[in-house]
């Protein structure tokens, strides 16, 4: 066990010890639900049911329902795929890469974070089905056996490899998720009081006793699995880009979108994961284990690939004026300055002018001001895609087909529809399951604490972290033992 | 081992009890409760729970074994006695003449299985040449419209045609004036029949009216030679032409005819550059003459006759002639001057041409023509047209004759003056008072729903019948399907109540047999008229065109009136619209206007500095309110480039009222009627320039149109040239330059396609392309192309394969640019310039259809593989496997692909159009799917025109022929602009095409290699003649 400075902020605040940790983590799942969890799970089965009543009115009268044309093929649709699969992409980050680089803050984020990438991939999922004019025919986009020849996909084409991307991010990140929460899964069936309950969770939890050989394997199985998402980050939204890039169209045939969407990617995934945390935390009350360190860390990595997404907006421009290319040249001064110059100017104000705020310790360490952030980020996002699918298309090379995109409310519905699918999932999620990984947590619960019960920073739930992190610190940095003082001085 | 124990069920079975014995056998032992169960005497079911959920599973497992059977068997019922004409599956042509407007071109109807689908042109008629415009491509819609009357009506109800013919019989016999009000008849049989008439009712009287009128051309030349005709116009042999307000490409008499004649004139290879036609061109509104000139001013109607004034004296200086009166106007940049200048220098090959019908202003004409020798060279006055005779005299003189109670019966057949006549109240008061009125109509339109019967009359599709367009040629109708409705021809009617009972084609053949036969050739009659059906024409020989001088007296034309300077009304005509007499047909409707592209709708088009001044956007609805006779109308604004300030342009044709809602489903509340706004003097109709009033109401209309940006952003797409740079050769040395650039992009990663058989390709001239859309609406009808109606326009869903983009450039003095967006305003650079000068705006025009590229984007990012490059370089669409992702379409740099968005062959939405109801879908193309919802599609070059023309060489065991595979909208181009062809045949048309300098294609530098070549546009510039 690796062994923690002291001057590292430690990962979990407050009174605990294992069984504490248990008792906290599984309470939610164990409790009835609360009157917040029913109102909100209210409020999300209803934006659902938009999204369902959309959905079905786009099938039933046709595409034509959307404010698509002759020109504009692609709006709210493909932006609200590529919107949602960027999302999905912090899941995995912070599941596969970070654990591979032993970053043991995330062992408390990293459940709700796959969890968020799995229901995110589902609500992307159904745009790309759904775009289709017959989505009842959408089989032939999978290379299955037929008598047509065999007829098969297009391997050419981008959106056939975004069919294998996804089918295959899904795959894995669910695999990897379920395998991770097999022992909490079995945590929960000790400690169920009824019969049923033990049944059911004994039968999801694939008879775990928690054995050495068990433990052994599950952190081979995780490794590996870590190893296989890993590529996926990178992958998976440089193939949506592909979509793009492979294209003739200026604004989309631009060989930089791999690394830009990826870190996009990121930086929106960020985003929604400490959207949904910093609400989580708050009401079931896990400010301990998702401390404001973490939200801190998050908030860097924003402020990170923000900055990189922003050097992708500089470069795109450059390369336009560089390639002396005048298609090219129009289509990004028609982005900036065309018809839908507002959505530019939100996309770049929100991702690229406001994450630098983050470099102001005092904004990156509260916990409302980043809440305001990431959805500052997540629109910004979602304005990004919109820009350059929408922005491109508009206005392209004969000037006769120019035209404009006005979406409408079937569009909107299937949107707002899908975030209620993604929050119906979510809520679910946070009520029937551990939210965060017990097993993981307590992995780290001896080296954060450094081996006092953590209860040596702190005392009440809503404890004032940043005080107690600076004050030990500060006390750390007059040269006091580390092991004696840093409880001491607080109490 | 054989078991000995005994097996039984009840003890019933054990002691072969006899009851149990005897219904053993029965599948229920016991008798089924039937009747207790079905017995329903008190409403009430008796059976029990238990009998409900046995009745339940029997009904289940039935209704599903029912289901598993077959869905009842429709047989499809072949020819018992094939016709012999009738292969099924293979098109039959038969030759006709065009019922579209009164020009009257000669045509080939394609028909399948009987069914009339396709009008085509005839190639072998000198007129029209084989061109169609899309006014004629629509006709064959108009013949399975339902808004067609069925069945004979008198006094509003359904009747039969003996009601009709006793009414008749007694009307006729009943004393009082017999008036016959017709539309131009041209029609040397009918002419016979309405004489037979005649004879038999002296009393009567035949009266010519055409709502579009050249009354006062025909006045002119009646007083000026003494000729009272309609004389030919020659532009081909013209080398400068004037057009003061005469749309003779668009609308203006006989288009087609116009169009060949002046694309003959401006040819770039096989002609002279100083042979080359000089185009100038004076009007109100931008037509499509007006965006192909070389050379055009704007002048508002009242200001006509002083230009012409200033043009006859400045010809008469330079000729020898003698002045008329003196006018001072002057047109931006000495205009006329420089026509007046150009037509001296040309005399013996000048044409000056006048749209007004003005007789002042006619006779002005004539004396100018006369002047430069036109007549005799450029106008034809011994062999006249016979497109236009009438009167506009008398017809006002019957007006008020019908207003004065004298005519007892009116029979009106081929015009509807309640809709068309400028002062329509007065006509159907008149009317009103006309003791019997009969209409032949095809429709109950305006004028026939106030009649007391209406006889309705064949759809020229399903007439016998004869046209003589212009002396020495007579086209031939005849039917190419039996009558449909309840209908008969009027000149059958006519015959019949002059006594004489005949079918009409019979009658037709009488006629030809006395007049037309002449022996020669033919062994009989019986094969001179089989010859000239199968050829569809006749011509005979045809006289000298003799020099005439111009001795009338020009005295009330010379006197010029004051302009008012208050805002002039422009009633002008529609490419696709016309009069208004095929109003209803979708196809025709959903064409967009070659220069606004607007469609669906009339509008007034204003110029941008009168919207400026008058604070008007665009789709703001004005009401504009004439002065004299306080008609008003409401209509969105259209600011239009190249219209005249203080002028407002309004399309006749729209804004039909019927009563009978199902007359005009497609057309009804579309637009508002101009025809009120034209003027009825003592002896002409007069169109335009009455004066007019505009308030802005508030309220916003949103127009349908198909294209929203004007302006090419300096974009290579159209070239443009001039003839003197074609002539001293800088402008190929420019064009090898940029091949030169073109062809060192042409790199490949991968192997190129290989075609070994053929390779099909196609040149557009927009040099002869004139943009009036012929081809658009044929290939709309050719390929099953949906209407979508004007909602789906407005929101830019148009399904045209095929678009003509429109480009306004300004090259003179003016602002360089226009930016003119629906969502940007016109004048984003107005403000530094002048925005007058949007008066002088220069067009051009580029049809654009599939570009069946080599590097094709469209098929490698198809997920499904539904799009594959076929061995002739297709780029070929199949519509099962389309799933609809759109990528395709995004993915075209040429936005040629058109996605289903709805199902318009079932959508409720779309229902008044052609593919919704069983007298709709007649039309269709049997070759071409009707595509479903959910699926792309685009331009194939038409492939199954390709099929059948490789078929038939295959059949007949030879290659291909060059020119033998046509597509649609190279068939009816009348400007012969469009080339298709095997590329890989090196003596192909298209082949020496592709070697021509001017052949060039768009946007290269993507290396898609597209299959479709432009080739420049060439014009003559001012510099030319200064």
């Amino acid at each position: 066990m690796s062994h923690e400075a002291a001057i590292r902020e430690p990962l979990i605040f407050g009174e605990t010890n294992y069984s504490v940790i248990t008792d906290e983590i599984c309470a939610p799942a164990e409790a009835k639900p609360t009157k917040h969890w029913y109102i909100g799970f209210t409020i999300a089965m209803l934006t659902l049911c938009i999204g369902i009543v959309s959905f079905y009115y786009e099938v039933t009268h046709g595409i034509g329902s959307w404010g698509l044309n002759k020109t504009i093929g692609w709006g709210f649709d493909i932006t609200n795929f590529v919107w949602w699969i960027g999302i999905g992409h912090a899941g995995t980050l912070i599941s596969a890469i970070l654990l591979l680089f032993r970053q043991d803050w995330r062992n408390s984020i990293n459940r709700s974070a796959e969890a968020m990438t799995l229901f995110a991939v589902v609500c992307a999922g159904q745009f790309p089905i759904f775009h289709m004019g017959r989505v009842w025919n959408a089989f032939f986009t999978l290379p299955l056996p037929n008598d047509y020849g065999p007829l098969w996909p297009n391997f050419n084409s981008a959106l056939l490899w975004d069919v294998f991307a996804i089918s295959t991010y899904f795959t894995v990140s669910i695999v990897f998720w379920y395998t991770g929460i097999i022992p909490d899964l079995a945590t929960l069936r000790d400690r169920a009081k009824s019969k049923t309950r033990w049944h059911i969770f004994n039968f999801f939890s694939f008879g775990w006793t928690g054995s050495i050989r068990q433990w052994n394997r599950f952190e081979l199985v995780s490794l590996i699995l870590a190893g296989l998402a890993t590529p996926l980050v990178l992958s998976v939204h440089t193939i949506v880009s592909f979509d793009f890039a492979t294209s003739v169209l200026p604004g989309w045939h631009t060989t930089i979108f791999p690394p830009y969407f990826v870190a996009g990617a990121i930086f929106s995934g960020f985003a929604m994961v400490l959207t949904l945390l910093i609400i989580a935390r708050k009401v079931m009350r896990l400010e301990k284990y998702i401390t404001i360190g973490h939200l801190e860390a998050m908030s860097k990595i924003i402020t990170l690939t923000g900055t990189m997404v922003g050097i992708a907006y500089g470069t795109e421009f450059f390369m336009a004026w560089y390639s002396g290319y005048s298609y090219e040249q129009f289509t990004f001064i028609n982005r900036a300055f065309g018809p839908y110059w507002w959505s530019y100017w939100i996309m770049i104000s929100c991702n690229v002018v406001s994450p630098q705020l983050f470099w102001v310790r005092k904004f990156r360490r509260s916990p409302i001001f980043i809440f305001i952030m990431s959805i500052f980020v997540n629109i910004g996002m979602w304005f990004e895609r919109f820009v350059i699918i929408v922005t491109s298309l508009h206005r392209d090379f004969l000037p006769s087909s120019w035209a404009m995109y006005v979406p409408t409310w079937v569009e909107f519905g299937m949107f707002v529809g899908t975030i209620g699918l993604f929050f119906v999932l979510f809520f679910l999620f946070a009520k029937y399951l551990p939210v965060i990984a017990i097993a993981e947590v307590k992995m780290i619960y001896k080296k954060t604490t450094h081996g006092k019960p953590a209860g040596a920073y702190h005392g009440e739930q809503d404890y004032d972290q940043d005080k107690a992190y600076e004050l030990a610190a500060a006390a750390h940095g007059h040269g006091h033992d580390e092991h004696e003082t840093v409880g001491e001085h607080h109490h | 081992m054989e078991t000995t124990n005994k097996y039984w069920k009840g003890l019933e079975e054990l002691h072969h009890d006899a009851d149990f014995e005897k219904n053993r056998m029965n599948e229920f032992a016991e008798k089924l409760p039937l009747s207790k169960v079905l017995k329903e005497d008190d409403l009430e079911l008796s059976s029990n729970r238990r009998d409900f959920l046995k009745f339940m599973g029997f009904g289940i497992t039935a209704a599903t074994l029912a289901a598993c059977s077959r869905s009842p068997v429709k047989n499809v019922v072949p020819y018992i006695n094939k016709p012999v004409e009738i292969d099924p599956g293979v098109a039959n042509y038969y030759a006709t003449t065009c019922g579209g407007c009164n020009a009257r071109c000669s045509l080939l109807v394609k028909t399948r299985e009987g069914r009339p689908i396709k009008i085509e042109g005839n190639a072998e008629s000198p007129f029209s040449k084989g061109g169609v415009c899309a006014v004629g491509q629509g006709t064959v819609l108009n013949l399975y419209d339902l808004g067609r009357l069925s069945h004979p009506v008198v006094n509003n109800k359904a009747a039969d045609w003996k009601a009709i013919d006793t009414l008749a019989s007694s009307a006729l016999s009943a004393g009082g004036a017999i008036r016959l009000l017709t539309g131009t008849i041209s029609s040397p049989s009918t002419k016979a029949a309405i004489e037979t008439f005649i004879k038999k009712y002296p009393n009567a009287k035949h009266i010519q009216y055409d709502a579009a009128s050249a009354s006062a051309i025909i006045d002119a030349h009646e007083q000026g030679f003494g000729k009272a005709v309609l004389p030919s116009f020659n532009i081909a042999n013209a080398k400068s032409l004037v057009s003061v307000d005469a749309d003779f490409l668009g609308t203006w008499i006989s288009p087609v005819e116009f169009t060949k004649q002046y694309t003959s004139a401006r040819k770039v290879e096989g002609g002279k550059p100083e042979d080359f036609l000089f185009h100038f061109q004076f009007e109100s509104t931008l037509s499509l003459s007006g965006s192909n000139a070389d050379h055009r001013a704007t002048l508002s109607p009242s200001q006509i006759g002083a230009a012409l004034v200033r043009l006859h004296n400045y010809v008469a200086e330079g000729t020898g002639g003698a002045q008329a009166g003196s006018s001072s106007l002057e047109l931006a940049g000495n205009s006329i001057k420089m026509a007046a200048t150009h037509l001296v220098k040309n005399k013996g090959k000048a044409l000056v041409i006048c749209g007004s019908n003005n007789p002042d202003h006619q006779a002005l004409v004539a004396s100018i023509n006369s002047m430069l020798g036109a007549y005799g060279n450029t106008i034809d006055l011994d062999n006249p047209s016979y497109q236009y005779q009438g009167n506009d005299k008398e017809m006002i003189a019957l007006v008020n004759e019908m207003n004065a109670g004298t005519v007892g019966t009116l029979i009106i057949h081929d015009c509807n003056p309640s809709y068309t006549y400028p002062d329509a109240k007065k006509f159907n008061d008149g009317l009103a008072k006309v003791k019997t009125s009969i209409a032949f109509s095809t429709r109950l339109d305006e004028t026939s729903e106030r009649c007391t019967a209406v006889a309705p009359t064949n759809h020229f599709l399903e007439s016998w019948g004869d046209d003589m367009p212009k002396a020495g040629y007579i086209s031939l109708y005849q039917p190419s399907i039996s009558p449909i409705f309840n209908t008969r021809a009027a000149e059958e009617s006519l015959l019949l109540w002059a006594g004489i009972s005949t079918t009409y084609d019979e009658f037709v053949k009488k006629n030809w047999k006395e007049n037309f036969y002449g022996g020669g050739e033919y062994k009989n009659f019986e094969d001179f008229w089989m010859h000239s059906l199968e050829r569809g024409f006749i011509s005979m020989e045809s006289k000298n065109a003799k020099s005439y001088s111009f001795n009338g007296n020009l005295a009330s034309a010379a006197k010029v009136a004051a302009e008012s300077g208050d805002i002039e009304v422009v009633i002008y005509e529609k490419v696709a619209i016309r009069d208004g007499r095929d109003a209803n047909n979708p196809w025709l409707q959903e064409m967009p206007d070659p220069i606004s592209k607007v469609s669906w709708d009339n509008y007034a088009a204003i110029s941008p500095k009168l919207a400026e001044k008058l604070g008007l956007n665009d789709e703001d609805v004005v009401e504009i309110k004439a002065k004299g006779s306080n008609y008003s109308v409401k209509l969105p604004v259209l600011k239009q480039p190249g219209q005249k300030y203080n002028t407002i342009a309004i399309a006749k044709g729209y804004g039909h009222n019927a009563k009978e809602s199902a007359t005009y489903k497609v057309a009804a509340g579309i637009g508002a009627n101009a025809y009120p706004f034209a003027t009825v003097t003592d002896n002409a109709l007069i169109f335009g320039g009455q004066t007019v009033t505009i308030t802005k109401t508030g309220e916003n209309y949103p127009l349908a149109q198909s294209q929203t940006h004007h302006h090419m952003e300096g974009r290579d797409l159209v070239r443009e040239t001039t003839i003197a740079e074609i002539a001293n050769g800088s402008y190929y040395k420019e064009m090898e330059k940029k091949e030169k650039e073109e062809s060192s992009l042409r790199i490949s990663l991968w192997q190129d396609y290989r075609y070994p058989g053929h390779q099909w390709g196609m040149a557009v001239d927009l040099n002869a392309c004139t943009g009036c859309n012929a081809c658009v609406v044929s290939c709309q009808a050719e390929n099953n192309v949906p209407v979508v109606g004007k909602d789906e326009v407005r929101r830019r869903r148009e399904m045209h394969w095929l678009r003509i983009d429109r480009y306004y450039s300004i090259s003179e003095e003016g602002p360089k640019e226009i930016y003119h967006d629906k969502y940007k305003e016109l004048d984003k650079l107005g403000a530094e310039n002048k925005l007058g000068n949007y008066e002088k705006v220069k067009v051009v025009f580029q049809p654009i259809m599939c570009q069946q590229c080599s590097n094709a984007p469209c098929e490698t990012v198809c997920p499904v593989n539904a799009i594959s490059h076929s061995s002739e370089g297709l780029n070929q669409q199949a519509y099962n496997r389309c799933v609809g992702t759109r990528y395709c379409a995004n993915n075209c740099p040429y936005k040629v692909r058109r996605f289903n968005w709805f199902n318009y062959a079932l959508n409720d939405k779309f229902k008044d159009y052609p593919m919704q109801t069983d007298l709709g879908r007649m039309v269709l193309n049997p070759d071409v799917t009707v595509r479903t919802r959910g699926v792309m599609e685009k331009c194939t070059f038409c492939v199954q025109r390709i099929q059948v023309g490789k078929l038939d060489a295959k059949k007949e065991g030879r290659a291909l022929k060059d020119g033998e595979i046509k597509t649609a909208c190279q068939q009816s181009c009348p400007a012969n602009a469009i080339v298709f062809g095997d590329m890989n045949d090196p003596n192909s048309e298209i082949s020496k095409l592709l070697e021509n300098k001017r052949t060039y294609k768009i946007l290269t530098e993507l290396n898609v290699r597209p299959s479709v070549n432009y080739m420049s546009k060439v014009r003559n510039s001012n510099e030319t003649i200064a």
